[in-house]
């Protein structure tokens, strides 16, 4: 169990939860961010931050310290579309 | 006014706005929703003239934290729409589809446009639009907005569905504990909700939810609200899980089911595949900040330099050749002096001067349109956020304030397409700090006459001052005036599109047509007034000279105002004033006050020493923008309070600023 920000580019996850409060988790919730949704962490902002997920077919950004407020549980070896592979060799 | 109304909602990057413009033509009106500063577009329907269609604000959720939310369900709740016309993106369904079971829930009549069908079924997918209208019980047209395609078979569909007039009945998306709880609660607000006309499913759900929007819309007694809290508490109970959690949890399993059986998809669509693809350059590690300031640099030399700066000269020249004309004929009709010096000097110098920026904001907007329409402005704000975050601001702030440095007048209009009003408020107040092109003549002047040998190294500290001042304001306003929470920064990053031509035009003309408006309202006021002052002394009479004039007057009393800052001369002040019509004005009304170029130089040693030039230097930085700036602040603040408020601030910014300098710099030198 860990937390979304954690998350390396090119690898998902499992959300278990989503924290956070008020305008920020609907706003989570509402752009799919639902528990038991898968998510891929496609890369990170050239200055470290926010990050960009790919989530029900479409690429979202997030920031970091939103991302640490939702819960995952980490898949290991995901075949999530082929662009995983093609990042995870680009790193 | 037609009788049929049509409202058209949707996600952002949908191509709603393409679609809008596809059913309307230019047959359409801009304003604003009252009381907020969203953008409201009204237009008549082309194949179907009795049906006006407004464009609601693109939105994912109907939750009560944004105001274009709110605005989108109290249209929907207080206008009545015959039909709700909701677009859908056929190439990201599913986060598509959640808003269409919030808006299904309005029971109003509904027709879905399924839009960019043509690029599942070329990526080799399939949606089974049958399957889905069945699901759904409402009618399911495919289209392509950007190619026209299904546009009419969508009329024609609207048409029937409004004369059959059928509310949505099939809302049985709902199972278990969350479908107990809003039937429980149903029973409850059921006499409140038909009171309040609003749709019992509707309340029922943003109850549950606990939307305290709902809560004061239905009047509830304290003991209905404890046990309708009782309900959710027993659901959220026996779910495990929160109140918003469940019911998005209900939307988003609803949808996975109806898309399984409705949607076939092999793979990702060439679009997002070619994304992914451009993507890998444009918001690269290293390369991703200098191509983003290479392609602004490319901006900016196109419009101020090649074509810009070219139409620009074109038009001082044309509004010349026509101010020409008009005193010609005024000489002929030997009109008295002082209407001759009215018109041409009031009204044409005045609103021609800010004419005259026309062309820059109309290429401008074309490239800025490109931008938005191509999907890039949403990786500029990706790629940026970080550096704008400890302001409390967030990466899409970034291009008003670079566009700033060419001109605050199309950089305060193009913070229309921030999506928080916080931020859009915050921004506008802070971009005129970044320096303006215009305010490049009086640097020019001022370090001409005391900074011959490090012209360079005072333009780079004044360029920095201002954006010094721009941080060290977001941080003030952050903790006092701008407190609240910023809207969350969780943003899609669509598929990058070829834009339209069409929209980028239609934007283009819907922002000169703005400008143009201002010019000849606001600013034509404000030149004649600004020309009143100059001209005329307290006894009215019509002046030659002006430096007996009430400007003069004024500009007397506020160089004992500007006495600690190090200008207190009478010239200088009046040069401020009037600077607030434009601000190379600076320059020519201290030349005319000190009798000419020639004079000027003199003179400028006369009223300044080297260090209270540079404080009037940073006092022209930072003071209140022009006219034409005032006048998009007001419009895009929406109030004339709100833009006053703005003005003073950043005048006071000015005179704490210009008197740090000049005081402390006294001890020193």
């Amino acid at each position: 169990m860990t937390t979304l920000d954690q998350i390396k580019p090119g690898n998902s996850g499992i959300i278990t939860k989503v924290g956070g409060e008020g305008a920020l988790r609907r706003r989570l919730l509402d752009m799919g961010l639902t528990p038991k949704t898968v998510v891929f962490v496609r890369k990170v902002a050239p200055m470290g931050d926010p990050m960009e997920l790919y989530i029900r077919s479409y690429v979202l950004s997030i920031r970091k310290e939103d991302a640490a407020k939702i819960e995952i549980e980490v898949k290991q070896d995901v075949t999530n579309t082929a662009c995983a592979c093609r990042k995870s060799k680009q790193r | 006014m037609s009788q049929i109304l049509l409202a058209l909602a949707g996600n952002q990057n949908s191509g709603k706005t393409t679609l809008f413009n596809a059913l309307t033509g230019s047959n359409q009106h801009v304003g604003n929703f009252p009381g907020v500063t969203v953008e409201k577009k009204v237009g008549q329907l082309k194949a179907y003239k009795e049906a006006s269609i407004v464009d609601l604000p693109g939105i994912y959720s109907l939750s009560p934290y944004t105001s274009e939310e709110i605005v989108t369900r109290d249209f929907i709740l207080h206008e009545h729409p015959d039909v709700i016309v909701n677009i859908v993106d056929a190439t990201n369904i599913e986060r598509n589809l959640y808003l269409t079971m919030q808006l299904m829930e309005l029971q109003v009549p509904m027709v879905i446009a399924l839009n960019m069908m043509d690029e599942v079924i070329n990526s080799g997918n399939h949606i089974d639009t049958e399957k889905l209208s069945k699901e759904l019980s409402i009618p399911v047209v495919a289209i392509s907005a950007a190619h026209k395609e299904g546009i009419s078979d969508l009329v024609r569909t609207v048409k029937k569905v409004v004369k059959q007039n059928t509310a949505i009945e099939h809302l049985d998306f709902c199972k278990g504990e969350v479908h107990r709880a809003l039937h429980a609660i149903a029973h409850i607000v059921e006499d409140h909700a038909s009171d309040a006309k609003i749709p019992l499913r509707f309340a029922a759900t943003k109850l549950v939810e606990g939307d305290v929007l709902m809560q004061e819309a239905l009047h509830l007694h304290e003991d209905d609200l404890h046990i309708i809290n009782d309900i959710v508490k027993s659901m959220e109970h026996a779910l495990d899980t929160d109140r918003e959690a469940a019911l998005a949890d209900m939307r988003y399993s609803y949808i996975e089911q109806i898309c399984k059986d409705s949607v076939f998809k092999k793979q990702e669509t060439y679009g997002q595949q070619r994304s992914e693809k451009i993507d890998r350059w444009l918001t690269h590690k290293y390369l991703g900040i200098p191509i983003f300031i290479l392609i602004m640099l490319v901006i900016f030399y196109l419009t101020f330099v090649v074509f810009g700066g070219t139409m620009q000269t074109w038009m001082e020249e044309g509004i010349e050749i026509v101010t020409n004309q008009v005193s010609d004929w005024l000489d002929q009709a030997q009109v008295s002096s002082w209407l001759h010096a009215l018109i041409i000097d009031g009204v044409f110098a005045g609103v021609g001067s800010v004419l005259s920026f026309l062309p820059i904001i109309v290429i401008l907007f074309f490239f800025l349109s490109l931008l938005e329409d191509s999907g890039y402005m949403a990786r500029v704000a990706f790629v940026m956020d970080k550096s704008l975050r400890k302001i409390g601001l967030s990466g899409k702030s970034f291009v008003p304030m670079l566009i700033g440095f060419g001109c605050s007048v199309p950089a305060i209009m193009s913070t229309r397409t921030l999506s928080s009003e916080r931020d859009r408020k915050m921004t506008i107040l802070l971009t005129p700090f970044m320096s303006c092109s215009a305010k490049l003549p009086i640097y020019g002047m001022i370090t001409a006459a005391f900074f011959p040998n490090h012209t360079a190294w005072v333009l780079i500290s004044i360029y920095s001052l201002g954006m010094v001042v721009a941080i060290l304001s977001g941080l003030i306003l952050k903790k006092t005036v701008f407190q609240g929470t910023s809207m969350p920064f969780v943003m899609e990053l669509p598929s990058y599109r070829i834009p339209s031509l069409k929209n980028v035009f239609l934007h283009m003309w819907e922002k000169a047509k703005d400008f143009l408006h201002r010019a000849f309202t606001v600013i034509f006021v404000a030149s004649i007034l600004i020309w009143f002052l100059q001209s005329f002394d307290w006894q009215l009479h019509y002046l030659d000279d002006s430096a007996t004039s009430i400007l003069a007057s004024f500009g007397n009393l506020l160089a004992k105002v500007f006495a600690p800052l190090g200008f207190g001369d009478w010239r200088a002040a009046t040069a401020l004033v009037s600077g607030i019509s434009a601000k190379e004005s600076v320059v020519s009304t201290l030349s005319v006050l000190s009798g000419g170029d020639t004079g000027l130089f003199i003179a400028l040693q006369s009223m300044f020493t080297g260090l209270s030039a540079y404080a009037f230097l940073a006092f022209t930085l930072l003071y209140m923008p022009c006219i034409a700036a005032l006048a998009a602040t007001k419009r895009e603040l929406g109030s004339w309070k709100e833009a006053i408020y703005t003005v003073m601030y950043q005048t006071a910014c000015a005179y704490i600023v210009a008197l740090l300098i000049y005081q402390i710099g006294s001890v020193f030198l």
